[in-house]
């Protein structure tokens, strides 16, 4: 009987699970998922959460749900891995033994972090929306709050769902709209790129979008600290930037116990060939998902189409033969942008995101980097997608890797 | 690629100015890119930019400020002072090495 080990039940970690148990037969394999919670959260979802348009409890389902029959879930706290023994430790001090292990415990935000930010203000006036408890205080913050500056702000990248802070201030602004209170509040986006995104097109459409609803843009920011005094960010070339709501996105790491290991870069992210996954040092390992140091978006996009080509490769590399589907780093996310619409943007390591069409049968086409209702309906309509059909690995009509179909060439300077 | 002759021998260059080779590099056409951008190297200078050469032969990829900090032992804070205003960049520069990637 041979033992695969899958730490993490998340995006990555269940569509692994759902896909590998139907290609590895329940003689030979025998599979195990470990997590440290019983709860899956739609964390997609968890953006919507601070504005009350989802509420937490639409969020979260029971991770053993959406498991087939014959994979074991373990819920613990993973110690380490000791790749020598090929060996797992578990905080209570039970031993997992594993012939293939899958690294898929993805990325979480670190406030402790940046000096002084989480500290005396953490939860009163900064905040931060990429945890459920974060989530959902920001929520009650905002549902009380009557104005005032308010500075967006990622620390450093790369981020889980690198859109998100736009779109949390898309959203903020269409949210103060409605209220009836823009006029009482300042927005600024700080972030520690040189424009709105990382890519120089969608860079530039998004940058139009910020300055269209009048939000302050400050630019290739590294910050060194926090001074929840003066409520200041400080950067590094000493830049300060007041606010008196602060909504960050805090130092993105891999999980600690992949540093234990001796498994992780200095952001503890596990470094993989990017076509494969496959550990660059141990040939019975493999990172899915945002556990892996590979140069796209930490985003479930790229877990489901990394996926789709994963398990071939799977069975290829157990029976010793080459892996040959080989992923390009495909992404593809819709990006809300308050009042009903939303963008697309569809990209992969060697082409950024363009303007265009985004052909899908039956659908589609969805706009590609404009504003349209139904990217908002697509974006609406995913969460049952994920539970639905995502996670249990169906067949869905998206090409695992990327297609310049419909796609528009820009002239953009260097 | 572009050609650009930097005391007096020609390098291959990206539009902005960064070499592309990482062989076509040495000590001596640092100190020139350096002076270019208004710095005179001195050894903490080169602490850093030795670091990021051995990183990059070994990761194929210019190492981020955090990288530099984490792996290298060079505080950030000193590599604002080192390199002021965006370190990450004239490090690259000097060191000759891709500007380091945008993130995604």
């Amino acid at each position: 009987m041979k033992r695969l080990v899958i730490l993490g039940g998340g995006t990555a970690g269940t569509i692994a699970a759902n896909r590998l148990r139907r290609r590895l037969g329940s003689a030979e394999w025998q599979i195990t998922v470990v997590d440290q919670s019983e709860s899956h959260y739609y964390q997609p979802g968890q953006l919507f959460v601070p504005f009350g348009i989802y509420r937490p409890a639409d969020l979260v389902k029971p991770r053993r749900r959406f498991l087939p029959a014959g994979v074991d879930l373990v819920i613990g706290e993973i110690d380490r891995v000791v790749p020598e023994d090929t060996t797992v430790r578990l905080v209570d001090g039970s031993e997992l033994g594993y012939d293939y292990l899958i690294i898929a415990t993805g990325t979480s935000p670190h406030p402790e972090e940046t000096p002084g930010m989480s500290e005396g203000e953490w939860g009163r006036s900064i905040h931060e929306f990429y945890t459920f408890a974060g989530a959902t205080a920001l929520a009650d913050k905002l549902a009380s709050w009557d104005g005032g500056r308010l500075v967006v702000h990622i620390v450093d990248m790369p981020i889980k769902c690198p859109v998100a802070p736009l779109e949390f201030t898309f959203l903020a602004d269409a949210f103060f709209t409605e209220q009836g209170m823009r006029d009482r509040v300042e927005m600024v986006f700080v972030t520690p790129l040189d424009g709105a995104f990382t890519k120089p097109v969608a860079s530039q459409h998004l940058g139009a979008m910020l300055e269209d609803r009048k939000v302050a843009l400050e630019t290739d920011f590294i910050v060194e600290r926090v001074d929840p005094e003066r409520k200041m960010l400080v950067s590094y070339d000493e830049r300060e930037v007041p606010f008196d709501l602060l909504v960050t996105v805090p130092l993105n790491m891999g999980a600690s116990y992949v540093a234990r290991s001796g498994l992780g870069d200095e952001l503890n992210y596990v470094p993989v060939d990017k076509q494969t996954m496959l550990s660059k040092a141990h040939d019975n390992i493999f990172a899915l998902g945002d556990a892996s140091d590979i140069p796209t978006s930490k985003a479930g996009s790229v877990a489901h189409f990394s996926l789709e080509l994963f398990e071939d490769n799977f069975v290829q590399h157990v029976h010793g033969r080459p892996m040959t589907r080989l992923f390009d780093g495909h992404a593809n996310c819709f990006i809300e942008s308050g009042g009903g619409k939303g963008l697309l943007i569809d990209f992969n390591y060697d082409t950024e995101p363009l303007p265009g069409l985004y052909p899908l049968p039956g659908l589609g086409p969805f706009k590609l980097l404009r504003e349209s209702e139904a990217n908002h309906w697509g974006k609406m309509m995913f969460r049952w997608v994920y539970w639905n059909l995502l996670l249990p690995g169906k067949e869905m009509p998206l090409e695992p890797l990327m297609s310049m179909a419909g796609k528009e060439l820009e002239d953009v300077g260097p | 690629m572009p050609t650009a002759s930097i005391n007096g021998r020609p390098v291959q260059v990206d539009a902005e100015g960064f070499l592309t080779q990482y062989d076509e590099w040495d000590e001596d056409l640092a100190r020139v890119l350096a002076a270019q951008i208004g710095i005179e190297l001195s050894e903490e200078h080169w602490k850093a930019i030795h670091f990021l050469r051995a990183d990059f032969k070994a990761q194929g990829e210019t190492a981020t400020l955090r990288r530099i900090t984490t792996i290298g032992g060079i505080p950030t804070k000193e590599l604002f002072e080192l390199f002021p205003k965006k370190p990450a960049k004239k490090m690259a520069y000097i060191a000759g090495l891709p500007k380091p990637r945008g993130c995604v």
